[in-house]
């Protein structure tokens, strides 16, 4: 099959020997589980459970109110032990509402499966969407965006190929090639499954050629007659040739547009992990609440992959790994190039948590001051989107936000190969956030504004028009009269009560004694 | 347990300011030792003395600037500068020469336009072009290498004429310097000779005279291994080094005895280290890919127009110069495509 080049890019030290050593592990249910209401792109979920409350394994805890969000089930059975804030995997350091379930040990799923559907041919893409919808899966390679939504695209897009991401391009994290090792079956129903929700004709399965032994399993795995409708590809290992954008590129050599979607070109891509995923929610009616984590890092004594329940805390995570080495100094969620440090190891693992990446003081060394840009044009050569990363930079920071709009701040997707790049150890990444979140926040007031404007012109035009009927019906009725004065016959008998009245007043003036008179009478 | 967070990269960085300058400064040292070969010791006085003088005047500006002046002096950017000034001047010319050149260099091109990274020209050309138009006679006298061999002053000999200006006794200025290739090349012409004539006499080796030819050699090995290691990219001096050979090999085609050979443009005076070492001064050069190319085409054109028409025999750092204020221009106008957008960038 015929490869393409995307512009830029990093070739980087993988680091994934260390993971891959020794076999996955299934980690077993912790007495605590911390589930976060929130591990998604899109809305929050509601809660469907009370402090106090039984659930059973895979019940549904949280609900999804939203298109664009996912519902949260129970990892294990026990007991609701509480709703409140606590520590999540989020950049800020913040805490979020998070369901505290005190497992009971017994691990039981109850009467609340969703059916088992070994027949998925026999249905349609409707009702496996559903599906996909009830066991709450979002993308699993990080950015756990719903993947209902995603299996929908808009209508009259038609999709004809199915790209699987296997690239899994940044350092140090193996859970998609150890879950291609260890599962190429379900991997490859997964992938025939999305194929028939999408109508797609083909499905591109995309493995970075760092991964032998993974290409190696899905092609033992592949059935003979599949080798068309199954393609296995292995791409050069280019940091982010992961990322969705760059890996059609790569295998298709188009470019989804700017202001697009994948589907706009006919094509929908999943991660091995999301396959996988859907695979056991259509297959085994068992939702999402596990998914294989990465534990690595020289701060890590045996770095491996373990498969853990959502919500199981990082530290219990580390500790099935041998615990931390000595002088470890960073924890992050994450590959080193995007993902984030986190402040806290009592976070949980969430749907999107693909690596745990612990590392010493001498790996990761405090970077060192900030020089001025001398605008070398390295973060040029290395953008895959193409950017002026220097002059972004420039517009940032002197918030220059139609400028930086101008040269595609957009188009960023905060890959990062810049800011490693970047001999004054600049943090690019940093400045387009900044910008972004700016643009975003100015966006918001902007629309707040034209709402208030709009409303408070809505009210001045309602005022003036009802002055202006008020206006038009004194004005109907004062032409009403006058055209009543004229009128003659209305004349004489305005006249003739005129002049009825008048001889009755003179009558009665004529009977009438005087007042002081009648009081006197009446006395 | 509780950790510290940092922003991501999460990663050893690859590169310094630092260390992208210091590889600048391993690479001129081929080319300083030619030249010091076929010139003297003065090419080194020259040197030292420059980046002496650059790294203080850098020291004072960044305290009076209230910045922390070791970890600035640590970028050795100013070493550079200053190294790359002494290279163009004479490796006779008296100390004062030097002071003020890298004080208009370091002072009023570099820092007062906000220092590394913010200044518009290119700092070590400023401070040439200054003592250039201000003292022409200091500024024209090159050393040949044969009035140095049969005269051999010394290391001592060249600092004494370097601090006071004046060259030992016995010795006269015309015994041992000679024309630039340039300027004898210029003045042969100007004087009826053809370039042909110019090109036979002795002193000249394959393309320019030999000493000068060799120097670019090896400037140009140090440039390679620049574009090699990456520090640079090829725009700038691919497109520089072209773009003159081309306009001179038009102008030869036509009339080969009043135009000189484009091997000859390119092999004397300050092409190939222009190329190389100057024009690709990043702060000051266009940024984009293309910006380059015609950053460096328009300093190949210029050198060529004054060379050929202008009022100095090279023009390196008049044409970088001019170029430098186009820069931001040609950055403006040349923007990449970016992905998935199309032509004419709109999404």
């Amino acid at each position: 099959m015929q490869l393409h080049r995307f512009h830029g890019g990093l070739k980087l030290p993988d680091h994934k020997a260390e993971s891959t050593v020794h076999p996955l592990l299934t980690m077993g249910v912790p007495k605590y589980l911390y589930v976060p209401l929130s591990q998604h792109i899109g809305a929050p979920t509601e809660p469907l459970v009370q402090p106090g409350d039984h659930v059973f394994k895979g019940q549904r805890i949280s609900q999804a109110k939203d298109y664009i969000c996912a519902h949260v089930h129970a990892p294990t059975s026990g007991r609701i032990k509480d709703i409140v804030d606590h520590p999540i995997p989020h950049p800020s350091c913040l805490s979020a509402p998070c369901i505290v379930i005190e497992s009971d040990a017994h691990d039981q799923w109850g009467d609340t499966r969703l059916p088992a559907w070994p027949d998925w041919r026999e249905r349609d893409a409707r009702s496996l969407r559903e599906r996909v919808r009830a066991a709450g899966i979002v993308g699993m390679g990080g950015a756990a965006f719903p993947t209902a939504a995603k299996l929908n695209p808009r209508a009259g897009k038609r999709i004809h190929t199915l790209v699987v991401n296997g690239a899994e391009c940044e350092p140090y994290i193996s859970c998609d090639d150890i879950l291609m090792r260890t599962y190429p079956e379900a991997m490859l129903e997964g992938a025939r499954i999305v194929a028939h929700i999408l109508g797609a004709e083909r499905v591109l399965f995309a493995v970075e050629d760092n991964k032998p032994e993974a290409l190696r399993a899905l092609t033992d795995a592949r059935r003979a007659e599949e080798a068309d409708f199954i393609r296995l590809v292995s791409i050069p290992s280019i940091y982010p040739t992961g990322g969705e954008r760059q890996l059609i590129q790569v295998l298709t050599g188009r470019e989804v547009p700017s202001t697009g979607l994948p589907a706009d070109l006919g094509i929908v891509c999943q991660n091995t992990g999301t396959l996988k995923a859907i695979r056991d929610a259509v297959l085994h009616g068992r939702p999402l609440i596990s998914r294989i984590v990465t534990v690595t890092g020289p701060g890590i004594r045996e770095p491996r992959n373990v498969e853990a329940l959502i919500g199981t805390t990082f530290a219990d995570l580390v500790a099935a790994a041998g615990g931390y080495a000595p002088g470890v100094d960073r924890l992050v969620m994450g590959g080193p190039m995007m993902g984030f440090a986190i402040g806290d190891d009592a976070v949980p693992v969430i749907k999107g948590s693909n690596c745990l990446l612990a590392t010493r003081v001498q790996d990761t060394p405090a970077p060192g001051p900030v020089m001025p840009c001398i605008r070398c044009g390295e973060c040029t050569r290395v953008c895959p989107a193409n950017l002026l990363p220097q002059q972004l930079y420039w517009f940032a920071k002197g918030k220059d936000f139609d400028s930086v709009q101008d040269y595609g701040l957009f188009d960023c997707i905060e890959c990062g190969c810049c800011a490693h790049v970047c001999p004054s150890n600049i943090p690019l990444v940093q400045y387009y956030r900044f910008a972004k979140q700016e643009i975003w926040g100015r966006e918001k007031e902007r629309q707040k504004a034209d709402l208030a404007r709009e409303r408070f012109e809505f009210r001045q035009l309602r005022q003036e028009r009802e002055e202006r009927e008020k206006a038009e019906r004194l004005a109907r009725k004062k032409a009403a009269l006058a055209r009543k004065d004229t009128d003659p016959d209305r004349k004489t008998a305005i006249d003739g009560a005129i002049e009825r009245a008048r001889a009755k007043k003179s009558a009665q003036s004529n009977e009438e004694a005087p007042p002081a008179d009648r009081e006197r009478a009446d006395s | 347990m509780r950790f510290r967070t940092c922003t991501s990269p999460h990663l050893i960085p690859g590169h310094s300011v630092g260390g992208v300058m210091r590889q600048v400064l391993y690479a001129l040292v081929p080319g300083t030792l030619a030249m010091t070969w076929f010139f003297g010791w003065g090419v080194l006085v020259n040197v030292s003395l420059a980046i002496l003088f650059s790294v203080l005047f850098e020291a004072l500006m960044v305290a009076a600037r209230g910045r922390p002046v070791l970890a600035t002096l640590g970028d050795s950017s100013a070493i550079l500068a200053g190294w790359l000034f002494a290279l163009a001047i004479p490796p006779l010319a008296p100390v004062w020469v030097l002071l003020i050149g890298t004080a208009f260099a370091i002072v009023v091109a570099k820092h007062l336009y906000g220092g590394l990274g913010y200044n518009p020209f290119n700092p070590a050309m400023v401070g040439y072009v200054v003592v250039l138009v201000s003292f022409p006679r200091e500024l024209s006298l090159w050393p040949s290498p044969e009035g140095l061999t049969n005269a051999s002053l010394s290391f001592l000999q060249t600092l004494q004429t370097t601090l006071t200006g004046r060259l030992p006794d016995g010795m006269e200025w015309d015994a041992i310097t000679r024309a630039s290739p340039l300027d004898m090349m210029r003045e042969s012409i100007v004087s009826g000779q053809t370039v042909t004539e110019v090109t036979r006499s002795p002193l000249f080796g394959s393309f320019s005279q030999t000493e000068w030819e060799w120097a670019g050699n090896l400037f140009l090995l140090g440039g390679l291994w620049l574009l090699y290691r990456r520090v640079i990219s090829w725009h700038i001096p691919v497109s520089m080094l072209l773009t003159l050979a081309t306009v001179a090999g038009i102008f030869w085609v036509i009339d080969p005895d009043y135009f000189a050979s484009p091997a000859f443009h390119v092999f004397s005076g300050a092409a190939i280290i222009g190329a190389f070492f100057i024009a690709t001064d990043p702060v000051s050069a266009a940024t984009t890919p293309t910006g380059r190319i015609l950053f460096g085409a328009g300093i190949g054109l210029l050198i060529y127009v004054i060379r050929t028409w202008g009022g100095y025999p090279d023009a390196v750092a008049f044409a970088v110069l001019l170029m430098n204020m186009v820069a931001p221009t040609l950055d403006h106008y040349t923007r990449p495509r970016i992905f998935g957008h199309s032509r004419d960038g709109h999404g």
